[in-house]
């Protein structure tokens, strides 16, 4: 394979094209709502960071191949081609400042899914050769060692291990023909092993088979991040490979929101055939359990507790009433943040931002937002469903000095399962 | 020319051009944007893309509460002269005489000086918004030639359309037809410029609330 190039990734910009980016280039007034969605410009009151405007270079190649006018003018030769030097300045608009929260999206008036078409530009921006490096070294890693961090099996291995000295429950690894086969988030391995200690001890007390495949037990998707699809397709096929060997019923998509985005809603796609099983969160599966009544809890969450919507379980991800019903059950004191739900603001570390060390000031620059939507509700806890956002409000919590405990919503539930009796 | 031969030529070859440019522009270019066409989706739907579209194509023209508190003057002034434009161009009783005349089409007018005095309302807030484009900066940095090539080319048949009812300066003949041009500029400008969002962004809204509706998101 040859390395990447600005006709590759003009090429690429082509490819991804279609009727949608059109309508959308084509509706845009420049009205500039959707800088106000974007945290991104809100927290630095840097006009290029609109969102917009963050697709100029792929808007220009629409514009002059795909419209009469801009056919004409290049034609006379009266535009300027996009220059692999411009595909480097927005390297940085692209990757660093946007993490594909779509709440611009929901925003513009003409309904220009902004979001969409800055998912598509990656993969022009990565076969350009303009993708971060953080992300390249992420994306590598996922390839070759299976994780995006370099988690490999023995890692796992002894994590489970110590999990099951704790819990004293079995963590299946491999089992044939059970129902649910999990997928982790390497954070969720490294750093918070207490989720998959909660899936053993929730599913223990609902009755739930499941199992952990060895071949296939990282969810995130550094492909998707990077904007390769091809990379990303491979990584996609590999679950799906496991899926089907073990014969689940279906795959549960851990608390990360890429990882959901990725094997839920692009997996498919991406490997160009729908899957025999079914892909869903963990907080559709805990809300089917609830809702069976297979949950037994007891006792309540007594301080004051808001929930942060990953946006890509939420608003991208169409997961928004269950963590509402299955915090009902568990909390005495609720409260919503402002524009919580579809229009909640992003932590500022998703869609491969968290990968890329580069974005390091700045993603917690921009956590000011979440600052701001925190401070209007006096929470005492801060409840999300997502790793990645998770270590990144950790961060900036301490970084804004806020002494807020952020809390897994599946870890917490675990927490107040019932003494089995039996 | 005299000036009725000014205004012969306005109504006469000038309209034709201007309207088969208009009609089939617009057509050319819905066509060149839809049939684009997009990869169908392979994912288990968890809702009905369809009503998810149709959806959104109506519920953006209200923003949430957030949006609206964070770009009040440029929601409001937009409501203002979109609804301005579409009182002075379709309820004004001369405009909807022509339409019958033509198409043997007719419906109710506002009465006259509602509609001038909208007008005027429409008049000054297009005058802010172009202050308002020039002065944002987000909106500075964003707008380049076209954007307000689109802004005159909009202002242009309302100002003479106001000139001539009023019957300012020149005389009738020459007033009117100088609307007529105007219109006539806006006409053929229109599909090769922004001005074609009228109809693309019924388009661009269907497309986002169908990729959110397909995944059971109201977008
Ligand atoms: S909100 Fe929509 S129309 Fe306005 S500048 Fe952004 S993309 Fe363009
Ligand atoms: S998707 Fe989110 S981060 Fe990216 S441009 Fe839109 S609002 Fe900003």
């Amino acid at each position: 394979m040859s390395g990447p190039s600005l006709e590759k990734g003009l090429a690429a910009f082509r490819e991804q094209i279609d009727a949608p980016v059109a309508a959308f280039f084509n509706s845009c007034m420049h009205c500039g709502m959707c800088a106000d969605a974007c945290l991104f410009y809100t927290e630095t009151k840097d006009p290029t960071r609109t969102p917009i405007y963050k697709l100029e270079p792929l808007r220009k190649v629409w514009q002059q191949e795909y419209t009469f006018w801009g056919r004409s003018m290049k034609a006379l030769g009266m535009s300027k081609p996009v220059t692999d030097e411009e595909l480097g300045q927005w390297e940085e608009l692209v990757y660093d400042s946007c993490t594909l929260c779509g709440r611009c999206s929901m925003v513009c008036p003409v309904g220009n899914d902004i979001a969409y078409m800055i998912r598509k530009m990656r993969e022009g921006m990565a076969a350009a050769g303009h993708a971060p490096d953080g992300l390249i070294g992420a994306t590598k890693r996922a390839v070759t060692i299976g994780s995006p961090m370099g988690v490999k099996l023995p890692a796992l291995q002894a994590q489970i291990r110590h999990i099951e000295e704790d819990t004293g429950l079995e963590i299946p690894l491999d089992r044939e023909g059970v129902d649910y086969m999990c997928l982790l988030s390497s954070m969720e391995i490294m750093n918070f092993p207490e989720y998959t200690a909660a899936l053993a001890k929730i599913f223990h007390q609902a009755g739930v088979t499941w199992t952990i495949s060895s071949e296939a037990f990282e969810a995130t998707n550094s492909g998707i991040q990077i904007g390769v699809s091809e990379i990303a397709a491979e990584l996609v096929q590999r679950i799906v490979d496991a899926a089907e060997k073990l014969k689940v019923k279906a795959v549960i998509s851990p608390e990360c929101g890429h990882a959901y985005m990725a094997i839920r809603w692009e997996g498919p796609n991406l490997v160009g055939k729908p899957f025999d099983f079914k892909v869903v969160h963990i907080l559709e599966v805990l809300d089917e359990l609830r809702e069976q009544g297979r949950l037994k809890i007891t006792g309540k969450e007594m301080q004051r507790l808001t929930y942060h919507d990953p946006c890509q379980i939420a608003r991208r991800g169409g997961v928004l009433e269950q963590p509402r019903r299955l915090l009902d059950m568990i909390a005495d004191d609720f409260v919503e943040m402002p524009e919580a739900g579809v229009m909640n603001w992003c932590c500022g570390a998703g869609g491969g931002v968290s990968s890329n060390e580069r974005a390091d000031d700045l993603r917690l620059k921009v956590f000011n937002r979440k600052k701001e939507q925190l401070d209007a509700v006096q929470a005492e806890g801060l409840v999300s469903a997502c790793a990645n956002c998770r270590i990144h409000l950790e961060e900036g919590l301490e970084e804004y000095h806020m002494d807020l405990p952020v809390l897994s919503l599946t870890e917490t539930i675990a927490e107040h399962l019932a003494e089995d009796k039996s | 020319m005299t000036e009725t031969e000014f205004l012969l030529w306005v109504r006469g070859p000038a309209l034709q051009i201007a309207t088969i440019v208009f009609v089939l522009g617009i057509v050319a270019r819905i066509l060149q944007m839809v049939m684009l066409g997009r990869k169908a989706n392979l994912a288990e739907a968890r809702g009905s893309a369809l009503a998810g579209g149709l959806r959104t194509m109506v519920t953006r023209s209200v923003p949430d509460k957030g949006t609206f508190q964070r770009s009040t003057f440029t929601i409001v002034s937009g409501y203002i002269f979109h609804i301005g434009l579409f009182v002075t161009i379709f309820l004004f009783a001369p405009h909807i005489l022509l339409v019958d005349e033509v198409f043997g089409l007719s419906w109710p007018a506002l009465p006259t000086p509602v509609v001038d005095a909208t007008a005027v309302v429409t008049i000054i807030t297009l005058l802010a918004v172009l202050i308002h484009r020039l002065k944002d900066p987000v909106m500075r940095f964003l707008s380049g030639f076209s954007d307000y090539l689109v802004w005159l080319v909009t202002f242009l048949p309302l100002l003479t359309g106001y000139i001539a009812f009023h019957r300012i300066g020149l005389s009738p003949t020459m007033l009117i037809a100088l609307h007529i041009l105007s219109v006539e500029l806006l006409m053929v400008l229109f599909p090769f410029t922004k001005l074609m969002h009228t109809f693309s962004l019924f388009i661009a809204r269907y497309y986002n609330g169908a990729i959110a509706g397909y995944k059971g998101v109201h977008s």
